[in-house]
């Protein structure tokens, strides 16, 4: 992600808020145009209101940024992350809302946003998700789609790619995931007995992680 | 879908004044949040928590009350509440004594409740936490890991909340939680499914003379469906997969409750306490107590749940001693 301060050599500190703020809008857009078929996904073989929740979940986030008075990325990640975690709910709520407050732990004094950076974010998000998801155990959500995301991108960091580059390769190893998802019966933590229901249905989690990383990428493409 | 709401997405919080209106000398509602608190200032003893996604009534805010809970949260319909508004609630019931978090296994319920744990411990507050997976129906669930919890979590209300009445401290509330949460098996069934507002169409549909066995309280999927039986023919049914699993001898004591999802006639329910109380009885066990009514529903779900919960001399005086509360009054 090109931001400003990248090219203004005197400027040491970035003030990340207006284009924090835009892509925060640019992740409530794709979730608020996906919203009925995250819920509908969810219906198949969850709780049904995984769209409607996120949606609520990234609208909040939005009209916090919004009025927001921080302006470094640590504490607007962590701002992000406490506000999902009070409004989406459900099991999303605790693992989105862990995965950016530990984004935003990763970003503490990092001078700005490169390429290493957002990988390290990345790993952090992920890593906060498994703890945080150890009473779920095993059971499947977003990170069929985060894993291999990270992987893919910790490989594009190495080739030496652009952080656009590194965030499409993330974005297509999560629409892998979210496709693989498909093709397994739910095992552990997943009902065995629902095989033939489950099968051939995504992940609405691993869904919507790949859709937040579409998101941040077509971003990312639009202001570099 | 004919629902008696105004806008869906106002439910719960009209639910929730309402109940607060109806039962002034048990609730009151913490101001901002979705909690229902005993009136009152809290009482020094062990508090009790409880909550989960709304839909469930009278659970749990109805239960909220003498020789009960002293603290409910509601999520959204069939959402797990989130941390801030559990930790809230630790907060209000506070009694200086500890708060027991009594959670229901759903892994939404068990990681937003267990966040709001960590928040109130690096507050330095005493909280420690009871999960309740009484359903013996399915293994693993649509998003729950091991064993659901349904209707039993009221039997572990009304007994951790007698120990805390009487005076127990958190470690002892907490054994007598356990040891309910040991000693409880429930199951259930439905006829039709149910409608959460915000959906406005339900999530499934059962043919005609379908019934699903052993759905779960949101209408997760239960073991298998089949064309309706009799009542009879049903309590045997889940009976059976009850006490395979506790192990029952003649002599032994048990407390019975026969639950109604939200849409059985209560005519129906003592249809089915029959044949469940002379099973029992056939099996030369003492029914001690039961209880026939709607506990933990599932909207207008119609279907019903059993539950059995084998006592002990311990348990036994704890079943029995007084509870006051909007949902269940024991004298």
């Amino acid at each position: 992600m090109m931001l400003p301060f990248r090219q203004a050599t005197h400027i040491v500190h970035c003030t990340m808020d207006k284009p924090f703020l835009l892509c925060m809008e640019a992740i409530l857009r794709t979730i608020d145009e996906h919203k009925e078929w995250l819920t509908e996904l969810d219906g198949a073989i969850g709780d049904a209101d995984h769209g409607i929740n996120m949606a609520r979940g990234f609208a909040a986030v939005v009209a916090k940024i919004a009025v927001a008075t921080e302006d470094d990325l640590a504490s607007l990640l962590k701002k992000v992350g406490m506000t999902l975690l009070s409004t989406v709910g459900g099991v999303s709520g605790p693992l989105y809302g862990t995965a950016f407050l530990r984004a935003g732990t990763a970003a503490q004094g990092k001078p700005g946003l490169t390429k290493e950076v957002a990988g390290e974010m990345l790993v952090a998000a992920i890593t906060g998700i498994m703890e945080r998801g150890k009473a779920a155990r095993g059971e499947k959500t977003m990170l069929d789609a985060l894993l291999p995301a990270q992987l893919a991108f910790a490989s594009a960091v190495e080739e030496g790619k652009s952080l656009l580059e590194c965030l499409e390769a993330a974005s297509v190893a999560a629409h892998a995931g979210v496709e693989y998802t498909k093709t397994i019966i739910a095992t552990k933590g997943r009902a065995s007995y629902l095989g033939a229901r489950s099968l051939g249905h995504q992940d609405p989690g691993a869904t919507s992680a790949h859709l937040i990383l579409k998101a941040l990428t077509e971003f990312c493409r639009a202001h570099s | 879908m004919k629902k008696l709401i105004n806008k869906p997405e106002n439910v719960v919080e009209e639910m929730l004044l309402g109940m607060a209106a109806a039962h002034p000398q048990y609730l009151r509602r913490i101001e901002g949040f979705s909690i229902l608190a005993r009136a009152g200032d809290p009482v020094k003893k062990v508090a009790l928590v409880s909550g989960g996604g709304s839909g469930h009534e009278p659970a749990h805010g109805g239960f909220v009350g003498k020789g009960m809970l002293d603290g409910a949260v509601a999520g959204a319909v069939f959402t797990s509440p989130t941390p801030d508004q559990v930790y809230e609630a630790i907060k209000a019931v506070d009694g200086g004594e500890g708060v027991l978090l009594i959670i229901k296994n759903y892994t939404g319920d068990v990681l937003n409740f267990e966040m709001a744990i960590e928040m109130a411990q690096e507050e330095g507050l005493l909280v420690d936490k009871v999960v309740i997976d009484d359903d013996v129906a399915v293994e693993n669930s649509t998003w729950t890991v091991g064993r659901r919890g349904i209707a039993g979590t009221v039997f572990v209300h009304k007994l951790a909340g007698a120990k805390a009445e009487a005076g127990g401290d958190l470690a002892e509330v907490k054994r007598i939680a356990e040891k309910v949460v040991a000693n409880v098996r429930s199951m259930g069934m439905a006829l039709s499914p149910c409608i959460v507002p915000a959906a406005g169409k339900p999530s499934f549909t059962l043919a005609e003379s379908e019934v699903e066995i052993g759905m779960g309280i949101h209408g997760e999927p239960g073991t298998h469906r089949e064309k309706l039986r009799t009542a009879d023919e049903t309590a045997d049914h889940l009976m059976g997969k009850i006490l395979s699993d506790l192990a029952l001898s003649a002599g032994d004591e048990v407390a019975v409750m026969v639950n109604g999802l939200g849409g059985t006639p209560i005519m129906e329910l003592y249809v089915i306490s029959n044949r469940v109380l002379h099973i029992l009885a056939a099996a030369g066990v003492k029914t001690i107590k039961t209880y026939v009514g709607n506990y933990m529903t599932s909207l207008e779900m119609a279907g019903f749940s059993l539950t059995v919960l084998k006592l002990d001399d311990e348990l036994q005086s704890l079943l029995l001693a007084p509870a006051d509360t909007p949902g269940l009054v024991q004298i």
